[in-house]
């Protein structure tokens, strides 16, 4: 973990409520996709932890959903805006965990929890696997994204509940069709990660999970879940849980 | 060259600033960020005698300039922590360590306290009778000066080392709560916990801590908890008080004392920046400069006087 001071270089709307932040900074601590940073706002006690969606030496992108006050103020703050930032912080996705047979092997993204994936398949394509991404949206407007992953090379699938892209319905509608087994890298809202989590041949799997934190450093145990291992911390055990220690 | 050690019922600290209760750990996450040697004392997580997995989530959120916790007294138990924490402390930290005791009964209160006998580097017991997020017959032993006399007199018997009870600011009177302590033998006293409070979540129209209630704590709680460590000093000015509740630099440092605090605890502070405790450290020198004192100890309660 390292705390830094990343300058805000440029903010971009990608659909309704999601933006996409570039930033400026020491990335050095962000070593695995799936991590996040905590980021520090003016006239807030505590930090807002958010997924990486991509870096590289000194640049980090990151996809920030409106859902309150602080990061509704954060999309907002103008472009070379100093923000103090602890990076590197979780476990992010164990490649090593996934098996070699990278035809079978998904990335499986809800709304905003398609950030971290970018970054997740960027590595992976760069080590030669090919998995299939699968993204659920309500609907068209909310989609966002899709030309990025499209462009990284990468089978791209869409399912929106309206049916107004891709095939109506949830992540799971396109899974179900799909043959074979699946080992599935997946971040998104509790109710699609428990949905995926519960489909019938699944070899196993990694879910981010999300918690109200107030360190996201593993000192305050406030983020703790039941595992099948014991208790964990979101933060610092996690995000990121492997399909056979997950307890709902 | 200040000088910074202060002491705490015989025993001495090389600075007054440690880390509270709950925001540290076991000392683990913050060895990994810097050297905990820099510290005056840290005191551990509330520890109680069986395991607790703690209260559902969610557990944290957030208020103006703090936040609410209802964590419950999450910690492995007393046995884990003499098995794995106590040796692990050694080889992070040289000084002496204060341990925060909880428990739901007297014996368990007594149980814990002696417990820790053999324990040579704590130094300190920090008596939690103050938790508001777990509930014994509805209320903490530190609501009332009755059950507070009692647990002191249970743990004044049980050991040999020093007892600070830590006590809750959620009361009519907390100096008469300090008064009862210091007759059943409390070699002094850490204030304030959390006060109870709560959020409600206007989405859903509930309350947004599973547990409904938390306990608020950060720069917001600063003011009440002086206010009281000022009260406290002038109830039983013989006793040693820990000034803790929303410290984040080291001028609050020097008020806390200047009320009447020989040391300082830091808690939330250290939940949004890890290294606060550092650099309250670090900024001590240049306040004690300012206030033109050579020894930091000479702050303690000197606003009271002159």
């Amino acid at each position: 973990m390292k705390k830094t001071l990343f300058t805000l270089e440029r903010v971009r709307r990608l659909a309704g409520d999601i933006w996409e932040l570039r930033l400026s900074g020491d990335t050095s601590a962000i070593t695995v996709p799936g991590q996040f940073v905590n980021i520090e706002l003016p006239g807030k006690f505590l930090r807002r932890p958010i997924s990486v969606c991509d870096w590289g030496p000194g640049s980090l992108t990151l996809l920030v959903k409106e859902a309150g006050e602080g990061t509704k103020e954060l999309v907002r703050l103008p472009a070379g805006t100093e923000l103090d930032v602890l990076s590197g912080l979780g476990n992010g996705f164990d490649l090593t965990r996934a098996p070699e047979n990278a035809v079978n092997t998904f990335l499986v993204g809800g709304g905003i929890g398609a950030a971290p994936l970018y970054g997740l398949a960027k590595r992976m394509l760069a080590a030669e696997w090919k998995p299939a991404l699968i993204l659920g949206f309500r609907s068209q407007e909310d989609a966002f994204y899709l030309e990025e992953f499209a462009a990284l090379g990468l089978e791209v699938h869409a399912a929106t509940e309206d049916g107004s892209l891709g095939t109506k319905g949830f992540v799971t509608d396109v899974l179900k069709t799909l043959p074979g087994c699946a080992y599935l890298l997946a971040c998104g809202p509790t109710p699609m990660l428990k949905a995926v989590h519960a489909l019938p041949r699944l070899t196993g799997g990694q879910f981010s999970f999300e918690a109200r934190m107030a360190c996201g450093f593993g000192a305050c145990v406030g983020c703790t879940i039941q595992t099948k291992k014991g208790l964990r911390r979101v933060c610092k055990d996690g995000p990121i849980f492997h399909k056979e220690d997950i307890v709902w | 060259m200040v000088d910074l050690s202060v002491s705490l019922a015989g025993v001495s600290l090389k600075n007054p600033i440690i880390p509270a209760s709950g925001t540290f750990g076991y000392g683990r996450e913050f060895a990994e960020l810097y050297d905990l040697n820099i510290l005056g004392s840290f005191s551990w997580k509330g520890t109680t005698r069986d395991p607790r997995p703690g209260n559902c989530q969610p557990r944290i959120a957030e208020t103006a300039a703090g936040m609410l916790n209802a964590v419950g007294l999450q910690n492995p138990g007393m046995d884990a922590v003499l098995r794995e924490e106590v040796l692990h402390i050694g080889e992070i930290f040289r000084g002496p360590v204060i341990a925060n005791v909880c428990g739901f009964s007297l014996e368990e209160y007594a149980e814990n306290c002696r417990a820790l006998e053999d324990a040579e580097q704590v130094k300190i017991l920090e008596v939690n009778i103050s938790c508001p997020n777990v509930h014994a017959g509805g209320k903490n032993f530190g609501s009332d000066p009755r059950s507070t006399a009692a647990v002191t007199r249970a743990v004044r018997g049980a050991t040999k080392k020093p007892v600070f009870m830590k006590l809750s600011p959620n009361v009519t009177d907390i100096a008469e709560i300090a008064r009862v302590c210091e007759e059943e033998g409390a070699d002094g006293l850490c204030l304030i916990n959390t006060l109870l409070g709560m959020r409600i979540d206007l989405n859903t129209k509930r309350p947004l801590l599973a547990n409904r209630t938390g306990g608020l704590s950060g720069p917001a709680v600063f003011p009440v908890a002086l206010r009281m460590v000022w009260d406290v000093y002038e109830a039983v000015p013989k006793l040693p008080i820990i000034g803790c509740g929303g410290v984040a630099s080291a001028e609050d440092a020097a008020e806390m004392m200047l009320a009447g605090a020989s040391a300082v605890e830091v808690g939330a502070a250290n939940l949004r920046d890890p290294w606060a405790c550092k650099t309250i450290i670090e900024n001590l020198p240049g306040v004690c400069a300012r206030l033109g004192v050579d020894h930091i100890s000479d702050l303690t309660g000197g606003a009271h006087h002159g």
